[in-house]
């Protein structure tokens, strides 16, 4: 069931168009993985989301709830962690979160439940008593964190969640999502690929206000393999005389031969002119009987693909 | 309705509490103190008046509101916006008026408690001789309600700025004009060019010829009906106003 429904959001601030006709569905059970270069309107779209700002145009549906005839009733549904993680610096983190609570309307009983459960979860029980503003950034993102799952809600909307904190932070703050992702729609929006390919279920890449990809991150792969070298494993020694042999019968001008260990061996086939046919490569190299592991076009990384995607439209 | 009114006083809680959490609450409610006492001994000559009455004690109060009121006023919503937490109150399930009511109530109430604390004044003249309560009480009243006026100015001004000094110079100049309304400093300068009506409307506004009369013991229903309808126009330009400059 899809949980966020968007359909031609479009915002400007003044001449800058921020956000350029963007559709969007998230259904539960998701991770949506927003991706994009600074400016880009990840945090636009997110607050228009999560009905912080009002689109000039397109609608939005929260749990089949029309986020602006409804908003009070759609805003349920939503736990928001706006960029930079704010909070009221002069209050403690359970006051903090129980003002939160309290806001969402949670009766004393379940709210002193799920104040429980977020102190385990989210590991603040040794900064349960202290002002936020005394607390270390890693910390200050856990409470805001906290203040945006309080009231359980079916929708998560973080923006960059794990910015600025250190390795391990990350690690657990990505764990955390995986854990509470399973009945939920989570959109998370990051500068950092290897997070995509961590924790989402989906990629969608945006820049200059517009939507440029929306897909898997291994179909992202797929559809952005440098098509340009094929790349063969082979379970062989290859010795000078064999990789000589190889060079001349295949009929392009960058072959190159890798160890990878003692018994495998990696074949890179370019060529300067034209682009490698890879049904030809294989039945040239099958002739040598080699025990062939793995063949295709060498993939880009998620980041080669974003430089790609982001550049080619700046340009454009 | 239930709901609705909870939500608000949970953000009423909430802001007072904020006043006591920092030192702010206990200077500012030792410097009105102090402040008012002093200009009522030594400004208003409590003693030399030789009258038993509070004259002296409430005649300061829109000077000293003009100054303390915007400083309990402008982190209201300046603050808000500069930390971003504007984001995490708006995306909360609530109106932009319960979060408007609940912080003005917040700043009222909080007014109301150092207006309670001045009551050893009101002891001493009642010790001392014997005062008409009634003129005493009625001016309490009518000191709190200039005071809320003068907060939901400041309210709604510090909702324009991330800056809790500008909002705080902004309220103060703008209070200022309202005082002085009903005088010829402001008068003279729109009488020229203004119809009648224009220049007695704005004659009309001034604080000081309305609290004034409260303070004769004269509690009309002109003057209640002037500070009320202060509050209730500067809260729904308030509202408009964070709707407005929300993602500034």
């Amino acid at each position: 069931m899809q949980l966020i429904k968007a359909k031609g959001l479009c915002k400007s601030f003044g001449d800058f168009i921020a956000v350029d006709n963007v559709d969007l569905e998230v259904s539960r059970g998701e991770v949506i993985g927003f991706l994009g270069p600074n400016g880009a309107g990840k945090s636009t779209t997110m607050k228009i989301l999560t009905g912080f700002l009002e689109p000039d145009s397109g609608d939005i549906l929260i749990n089949n709830i029309d986020l602006k005839s409804d908003p009070l009733k759609a805003k349920e549904f939503i736990g928001y962690l706006p960029e930079g993680a704010p909070s009221y610096s002069d209050m403690n983190v359970l006051e903090f979160l129980t003002f939160v609570g309290k806001m969402r309307g949670l009766k004393s009983n379940l709210l002193r439940t799920r104040l429980g459960e977020m102190a385990n979860q989210i590991s603040l029980k040794e900064v349960w008593n202290k002002p936020i503003e005394t607390l270390s950034k890693g910390f200050k993102r856990r409470v805001g964190i906290a203040q945006a799952l309080i009231h359980d809600p079916d929708i998560l909307i973080l923006d960059e969640p794990t910015d600025g904190l250190d390795p391990n932070q990350k690690h657990e703050m990505r764990n955390l999502i995986k854990t509470i992702s399973k009945n939920k729609a989570i959109v998370i929006s990051t500068h950092i690929l290897e997070e995509v390919e961590a924790v989402c279920s989906r990629a969608m890449i945006i820049a200059n206000g517009k939507l440029l990809a929306n897909e898997t991150p291994a179909n992202l792969e797929k559809q952005f393999a440098n098509k340009d070298i094929i790349t063969i494993k082979v379970f062989n020694k290859i010795n000078d005389v064999l990789a000589k042999n190889l060079k001349s019968s295949l009929n392009y001008s960058n072959i190159k031969i890798e160890k990878l260990d003692k018994d495998t061996n990696r074949i890179l086939v370019s060529d300067a002119k034209k682009a490698p046919d890879l049904n030809a490569v294989l039945k040239q190299v099958n002739k040598f009987k080699l025990n062939i592991i793995e063949a295709g076009f060498v993939k880009s990384s998620l980041e080669e693909i974003f430089r790609k995607i982001t550049t080619t439209n700046a340009s454009s | 309705m239930k709901i609705y009114l909870e939500k608000t006083y949970i953000i009423f809680d909430r802001e007072l509490r904020g006043y006591f959490r920092t030192p702010l609450a206990s200077i500012f409610l030792l410097v009105f103190l102090a402040l008012s006492s002093g200009m009522t001994f030594f400004l208003g000559r409590f003693f030399e008046r030789d009258q038993a009455d509070l004259t002296a004690f409430f005649a300061w109060h829109p000077w000293l509101f003009l100054i303390l009121m915007p400083a309990i006023g402008m982190r209201l919503w300046a603050e808000e916006r500069r930390s971003g937490t504007i984001e995490l109150l708006i995306t909360l399930p609530v109106t932009n008026m319960q979060l408007v009511v609940g912080k003005f109530l917040a700043s009222w109430i909080f007014t109301l408690i150092a207006l309670i604390l001045t009551m050893p004044i009101w002891v001493t003249v009642n010790y001392l001789g014997d005062p008409d309560n009634n003129v005493i009480l009625i001016s309490y009243i009518g000191s709190w309600l200039m005071a809320g006026a003068f907060l939901a100015l400041t309210s709604c001004l510090s909702a324009l700025t991330k800056n809790q000094v500008i909002a705080f110079i902004i309220s103060s100049i703008s209070g200022f004009v309202l005082i002085m309304a009903g005088f010829n400093l402001v008068l003279s300068s729109v009488r020229s060019w203004t119809p009648t009506w224009v220049t007695e409307t704005i004659g009309s506004m001034s604080f000081l010829s309305h609290f004034s009369r409260i303070q004769m013991g004269v509690f009309d229903l002109r003057t209640l009906v002037f500070f009320v309808s202060m509050i209730i126009l500067c809260i729904w330009i308030n509202v408009q106003l964070v709707q407005i400059k929300k993602a500034d």
